[in-house]
């Protein structure tokens, strides 16, 4: 069905049934209970997890099948945000126009960059990326103020011509919306002590990345994937066969370009303001970490690692010194002190800290990410005797 | 034609740190073949060495003296630096003064040990990892690197003022016969242009005349051949890994009198340094040198009014524009060896 293998198809059916149930399954503290801040079921959050898993599935089409490491990708959900908020500006706040032109815009900016630095391989591909996405940040910053308002960030205003729906505007800008129900609309239900919020705004997010996870997976099982995976393990042996590999390697660089400019409008969407420093060259660093993280090359490591790196720089950002003291205040006096002051540069202002640790210590350590991880601890498993040797269907199926 | 002098010279200033520290690349790459994304944070470690030692040579114990009152009607308290105290007023606060240039003392041993510390625990063992893992690795470094020093010094730049007596401008027109007050320029980055001259010159004599450098070049040329003669190459790149360093960290010390340093000014020039080094060509050391400057020129061009009135925001993008056209036209570089990393 769906043009899928059955293990396929369970896998697609697994992580559907995840994202819907996400409100429930990432609420599982009681409110009442001092875990409760490790709670990650609020829309907010569950939007960013969802935008970006769209983010790095789309650059791990590029990346993990080629092995093109791209440091300029910021630069398309840059495009992508902007391309939304000017829609919301001139057309209605109906996501719909906006989203359709983010996308669009960035495959062509992708294709643009991409005719332009394909040419070259290696660490020159890096930074002819680099360079274009620096580019574009700068010019963001500075000519193009008109279009992009500079350093302050563009965003809806009651001023704004907005052809479609103006005669709906009130006093207030509208929020954004498809075809009336709004981003924002939450239904709390409260249960077992919990309450979980279903967020318009969320299932949007997460059902758009559904359907692109499932392209994704259409493109990793197909011929077209095969010949990008070529590309990635000996490019010159596939250019000695007479193959021109240019032509693959463009269409896999546009559709991570799209991916990541529907990430960017999907961002606007949910928060109609788009700043130049989303383009900035760090914001392409979080998305190389987020897909090594997960597992490069693999269906279901980039949604963990942006999934792993959202939540936790939720929760790390979120601890104070206060809370430190009261997790080791079983400890005698000086040795909760030590451990305060080992911990503290690590959380609040300092998660920046830990991502680069991370980054390091992925890189080093465990270069498949968090599935070469998963299996590492499955294999151990199947290696006891006695013990149940099935890996688990989830990574059987990431492979 | 004043203009044009004056931008000139702006541009040889800011094309020495891009010179500086693609230098400290080029050898980093020539040797060890290692794309080192965490160089910047070499140059920005640098220039926080000259933080450190203005900080270290304020040091000061308090007194209080009675005879005096300060505006509350309390008894003065009096901060006098220990190395006033030492040394006597004048000396002291000559010290105190010229804290800048001694930070050149303390921060070459300093940066020789970091960056050998960072190829002998790190990078060595990326050697023979994909250069998309060396590039990953050092970017993870620099941010942990700019985060400890965010941590330490804090997120605002920090004024470090150049000697007072280094800390005017000088009137260039008049010593080279155009009228007085046409060209003047400020003292502290001239002497920064000569002492990237004097840096650059240093390397390239170091590489070319003695008997260290010709080892090195050579295993430049043939890292394989070097190791059969005999030679312990590997620890003569790791100390040349040290001497890049070395150089960045000074560069960045330099720097602190023209711009406040923080803690992101590294990645500032990261990323233009990459595009520098890659205009000279990989692995080509006179090939960045001259890169650096040229662009720096171009990019000082470009920020004039007449320029941009014609193109406006070039001043901005040049310097990209210009790496993009040398590696689509000629992508070993301008001065890069033919046949190396062409592809």
């Amino acid at each position: 069905m769906l043009g899928l293998s059955k293990k396929d198809l369970m896998f697609l059916m697994i992580v559907t049934a995840l994202t819907l149930a996400a409100p429930i399954l990432l609420n599982p503290f009681p409110e009442s209970s001092a875990l409760a801040q490790f709670n990650a079921g609020y829309p907010d959050l569950m939007q960013r997890i969802a935008i970006f898993a769209i983010f790095a599935v789309g650059f791990n089409i590029l990346f993990g099948l080629t092995g093109y490491l791209s440091f300029g990708h910021a630069a398309f959900v840059g495009v992508g945000s902007y391309a939304t908020i000017w829609m919301f500006k001139l057309l209605s706040m109906n996501i719909l126009p906006g989203i359709l032109l983010s996308v669009t815009l960035g495959g062509i900016f992708a294709y643009l960059i991409g005719f332009v630095s394909l040419r070259r391989s290696g660490i020159y591909f890096s930074i002819l990326t680099l360079a274009f996405a620096q580019m574009c940040f700068n010019l963001a910053y500075s000519v193009l103020t008109p279009l992009t308002n500079g350093e302050s960030g563009l965003q809806p205003e009651l001023s704004d011509p907005r052809i479609l729906d103006a005669a709906r505007a009130g006093g207030t800008v509208a929020t954004p919306n498809l075809f009336g129900l709004g981003m924002n609309a939450t239904w709390k239900v409260e249960a077992l002590g919990r309450v979980f919020q279903f967020n318009a705004g969320y299932y949007v997010c997460g059902v758009i990345s559904v359907l692109m996870f499932y392209l994704a997976l259409r493109i990793f099982r197909s011929p077209f994937g095969m010949m990008l995976r070529a590309i990635k393990s000996n490019q010159h042996r596939l250019n000695y066969t007479g193959l021109n590999s240019r032509p693959y390697m463009l269409t896999a660089f546009v559709i991570s370009g799209m991916y990541a400019g529907l990430a960017g409008g999907l961002l606007a969407a949910m928060d109609p303001l788009a700043g130049p420093d989303r383009m900035q060259w760090t914001a392409s660093g979080e998305v190389v970490l987020m897909t090594i993280l997960g597992g490069t090359g693999t269906l279901l490591g980039p949604v963990l690692g942006a999934g792993f790196i959202k939540y936790f720089e939720n929760i790390f950002s979120k601890i104070n010194d206060t809370v430190l003291h009261s997790w080791f205040s079983f400890l005698p006096k000086w040795l909760e002190d030590i451990c305060v002051a080992i911990i503290h540069p690590f959380v609040g202002q300092g998660w920046n800290l830990t991502l680069g640790v991370l980054f390091m210590g992925v890189v080093i350590f465990l270069p498949g990410g968090l599935i070469e991880g998963g299996q590492r601890i499955g294999r151990l498993w199947r290696r006891k005797p006695g013990g149940n040797g099935a890996p688990s269907a989830k990574n059987a199926a990431a492979e | 034609m004043d203009a044009i002098l004056l931008q000139t010279l702006n541009g040889l200033d800011k094309g020495s740190a891009y010179a500086l520290i693609a230098l400290g690349l080029t050898l980093i790459f020539g040797t060890l073949g290692v794309v080192n994304f965490a160089h910047g944070a070499v140059f920005m470690i640098g220039a926080f060495c000259a933080v450190s030692m203005n900080r270290l040579l304020h040091l000061s114990y308090m007194t209080v003296d009675p005879t005096k009152k300060d505006f509350l009607g309390n008894p003065m308290k009096i901060q006098t630096p220990y190395i006033e105290a030492w040394f006597g007023h004048d000396t002291g606060a000559a010290l105190l003064n010229w804290s800048v240039p001694l930070a050149l003392l303390l921060a070459l041993p300093v940066m020789i040990v970091v960056g050998v510390v960072m190829e002998r625990g790190l990078i060595k063992h990326f050697y023979k990892r994909p250069h998309a893992d060396q590039i990953l690795v050092t970017f993870g470094l620099a941010i942990v690197l700019q985060e400890i020093v965010k941590q330490i010094f804090g997120a605002n730049p920090i004024p470090t003022p150049a000697p007072h007596a280094l800390a005017g401008a000088l009137d260039l027109g008049a010593m080279i016969g155009l009228k007085a007050g046409a060209v003047v320029y400020p003292t502290w980055r001239m002497i920064y242009f000569l002492f990237s001259l004097i840096v650059i010159g240093g390397v390239f004599s170091f590489l070319q005349f003695t008997t260290f450098g010709m080892v090195v070049r050579a295993g430049m040329a043939d890292r394989e051949t070097v190791g059969l003669l005999g030679i312990n190459i590997d620890k003569r790149f790791s100390i040349m890994f040290g001497l890049a360093a070395a150089v960045a960290g000074l560069a960045g010390v330099m720097y602190t009198p023209i711009n406040a340093p923080n803690y992101h000014m590294g990645m500032d020039f990261l990323v233009l340094s990459f595009v520098v080094v890659v205009v000279g060509g990989m692995g080509s050391l006179p090939g960045a040198v001259a890169a650096g400057f040229l662009l720096g020129i171009l990019e000082s061009y470009g920020s004039m009014n007449a320029v941009k009135s014609l193109l406006p925001g070039i001043d901005q993008i040049i310097i990209y524009v210009i790496a993009i056209v040398v590696l689509l036209t000629r992508p070993r570089g301008l001065m890069g060896r033919k046949g190396v990393m062409e592809d």
